[in-house]
C-alpha cells in the first residue's frame, strides 16, 4: 500500500476544499471547462459519488442509522473506491483529475462530529495527495446564507443534528458549519493548502486558480485545442 | 468469539452454543460479518459483482463491523448478554494481509474494537480438508473465499488451497499474539461442541476480576459516557503491533 505523499504519477490532482456555500464548485466547474478547451485530458471525480456505496449511503441517511464512527467509515469506503477507480488509473494515464470535495473534508466533517483526528487521518493516508489542494474560505455568515437561503429545509446529516449540538435546524447547521471551518483552517499549514478568499469576485478567484494551475501543466500533454 | 477459516464450522458451533447458553439461562446476541442493519446489504450486493478494489474491501468490512460494534454489541454487553460472534476483527485483518494490505494501517482502523473475553479459534491442518468440506457441503467454491481476487491458482479449487493456506498461516501467527484457544476441527462436531461449552463455562463462571472490567473508549465517541459495566479489556492493536 502506497501511503499519502508517496505516489509518483506523471498525471496532476487538483482539489477543491472549502465550507457548504463556499462557491468551491462553481470555480472548479470553470477550471474544468477552462482546461478541456486547452484540450488537456480531463476526469472529474466528486465526493460520495461511489456507485458501490451509493444505496447504503442512501438508506443510512434516510433511516438515520449513523453513527460518527460508521458516518466516517463508510465515506472512507466511498473514497477508496474512487480511488481505486477514478483517481489512480487516470493519474497514472497522464490526465488532470479533478476532485469537488477530498479527504480534508473528512478530517473536517468527522473531527467536528467528535471523531479523533488521528483516527481518521489513519484511515485516509492511502490517498493520493494533491498537486494543489484549494481551500476556498469564505466568511462563516457569507457561507451560511448563501446555503440557507437557496433550500427549503436543511437535512439531517448536512445540519450535523445527528449530533445533537440543537434541535434547531439551522443553529445546529451554524454550530456545525462554525466547527469545521476551524478544522480547515488548522488543516492549512498541516497539508499547506492553497487558501482562496471566496470573497472576492467570481471572476478574480478564477484568474488567480487558474494562474497557479498553470505552473503544474505540461503543455505537452495537450491533444490539441478544442473549437 | 469464533474465529476460524471458511467452511470450518463456526456457524454451526455458534447455533450450538446459542441453544445451550439459553437452555442455561443466558440471554444471548449473536452476530458476525456484514450482518449490519448498516452496511451488511451494501457489502452483500457490492461482493456479487466482483469489483470491489482491495482498499474498498476493507474498509466497507470495516463500515459493517464498527455498526456491529456501537450499535449490537456494546448495548448487549451492558445489558448483561453473552455476546457471540462468528469472526471478530481477526479475520478480518488476516484478509487484508493475505491481500498485501498495510498491517498498521488495518489494525489501526480496528484499533476501537475491545478484547473478548475468549477467542477460540476453530483450527484445521491443511486447505485440502477444507476442500473436502466446501464439496460435501454443496454450497461449492465462493469467490472471495477462494481469494479468486488474488489470482493464486487457475481455478476455484487451486485458487481456494493457495488461499486458505495463506489463511491460515496468518491465524497461526495470530494464535500467540491475540491469545486464540485454539481447538482442532478436524474431529467431531460432537467433540468441538463438548470442548467449547467447557471453554465457554469457564468463562461465564469465573468471572474476571472487576479492575480489569473496563470497556475501550471509541476513539469517535470520546465526550460520550462509558458503558456501566462489561466484561471486556481494554486493547489498544497498534501498540501492540509495534512493541
Amino acid at each position: 500500500m502506497i501511503s499519502y505523499g508517496q505516489h509518483q504519477f506523471p498525471g496532476k490532482l487538483f482539489v477543491v476544499e472549502g465550507t457548504d456555500g463556499s462557491g468551491k464548485s462553481t470555480q472548479l466547474g470553470l477550471l474544468h471547462q477552462w482546461l478541456k478547451s486547452e484540450g488537456y485530458p480531463v476526469f472529474f471525480s466528486e465526493w460520495n459519488s461511489s456507485p458501490l456505496v451509493k444505496d447504503t449511503t442512501k438508506r443510512a441517511k434516510k433511516r438515520h442509522l449513523f453513527t460518527p464512527a460508521t458516518f466516517s467509515m463508510l465515506h472512507a469506503t466511498d473514497f477508496a473506491d474512487r480511488t481505486e477507480r477514478d483517481i489512480i488509473p487516470p493519474l497514472k494515464a497522464g490526465a488532470i483529475v479533478l476532485a469537488d470535495r477530498y479527504i480534508y473534508t473528512a478530517f473536517a466533517r468527522d473531527v467536528a462530529r467528535g471523531c479523533d483526528r488521528a483516527w481518521v487521518r489513519d484511515i485516509y493516508s492511502f490517498a493520493v495527495k494533491p498537486t494543489v489542494a484549494f481551500f476556498f474560505r469564505a466568511p462563516l455568515d457569507v457561507a451560511i446564507d448563501r446555503i440557507v437561503s437557496g433550500r427549503p429545509h436543511l437535512k439531517y446529516y448536512e445540519a450535523g443534528l445527528d449530533v445533537g449540538w440543537s434541535d434547531e435546524p439551522e443553529e445546529s447547521f451554524t454550530i456545525f458549519q462554525g466547527k469545521i471551518l476551524a478544522e480547515y483552517d488548522r488543516m492549512v499549514s498541516e497539508f499547506g493548502l492553497t487558501v482562496i478568499d471566496a470573497s472576492r469576485s467570481i471572476e478574480r478567484q478564477q484568474r488567480e486558480m487558474r494562474l497557479l494551475i498553470s505552473q503544474h501543466l505540461n503543455k505537452k500533454k495537450r491533444r490539441g485545442k478544442a473549437h | 468469539m469464533i474465529e476460524g477459516t471458511d467452511g470450518v464450522g463456526r456457524s454451526t458451533h455458534i447455533a450450538l452454543l446459542r441453544t445451550w447458553l439459553e437452555s442455561r439461562g443466558h440471554a444471548v446476541l449473536d452476530t458476525g460479518m456484514t450482518r449490519s442493519v448498516l452496511a451488511g446489504r451494501g457489502l452483500k450486493e457490492a461482493k456479487q459483482g466482483h469489483t470491489l478494489g482491495r482498499l474498498t474491501m476493507q474498509l466497507f468490512y470495516a463500515t459493517d463491523f464498527i455498526d456491529r460494534l456501537e450499535n449490537e454489541m456494546f448495548p448487549a454487553l451492558r445489558a448483561g448478554f453473552v455476546v457471540l460472534t462468528d469472526r471478530y476483527i481477526y479475520s478480518a485483518i488476516a484478509r487484508a494481509e493475505v491481500r498485501g494490505i498495510d498491517s498498521a494501517w488495518i489494525r489501526s482502523i480496528y484499533s476501537m474494537a475491545f478484547v473478548p473475553d475468549a477467542i477460540f479459534y476453530l483450527r484445521i491442518s491443511s486447505p485440502q480438508h477444507l476442500v473436502e468440506r466446501v464439496v460435501s457441503s454443496g454450497r461449492g467454491f465462493d469467490y472471495w473465499e477462494s481469494g479468486m481476487d488474488l489470482h493464486l491458482g487457475e481455478d476455484f479449487h487451486d485458487s481456494f488451497v493457495a488461499y486458505q493456506a495463506r489463511m491460515l498461516k496468518v491465524f497461526d501467527r495470530m494464535t500467540s499474539e491475540y491469545g486464540f484457544h485454539v481447538l482442532n476441527a478436524s474431529r467431531s462436531v460432537r467433540s468441538v461442541a463438548a470442548d467449547l461449552r467447557r471453554a465457554v463455562a469457564k468463562v461465564i463462571d469465573e468471572p474476571r476480576p472487576s479492575a480489569e472490567e473496563k470497556v475501550s473508549l471509541l476513539p469517535a465517541l470520546k465526550e460520550k459516557p462509558a458503558p456501566a459495566k462489561t466484561a471486556v479489556n481494554v486493547v489498544d492493536l497498534n501498540k501492540e503491533a509495534l512493541s
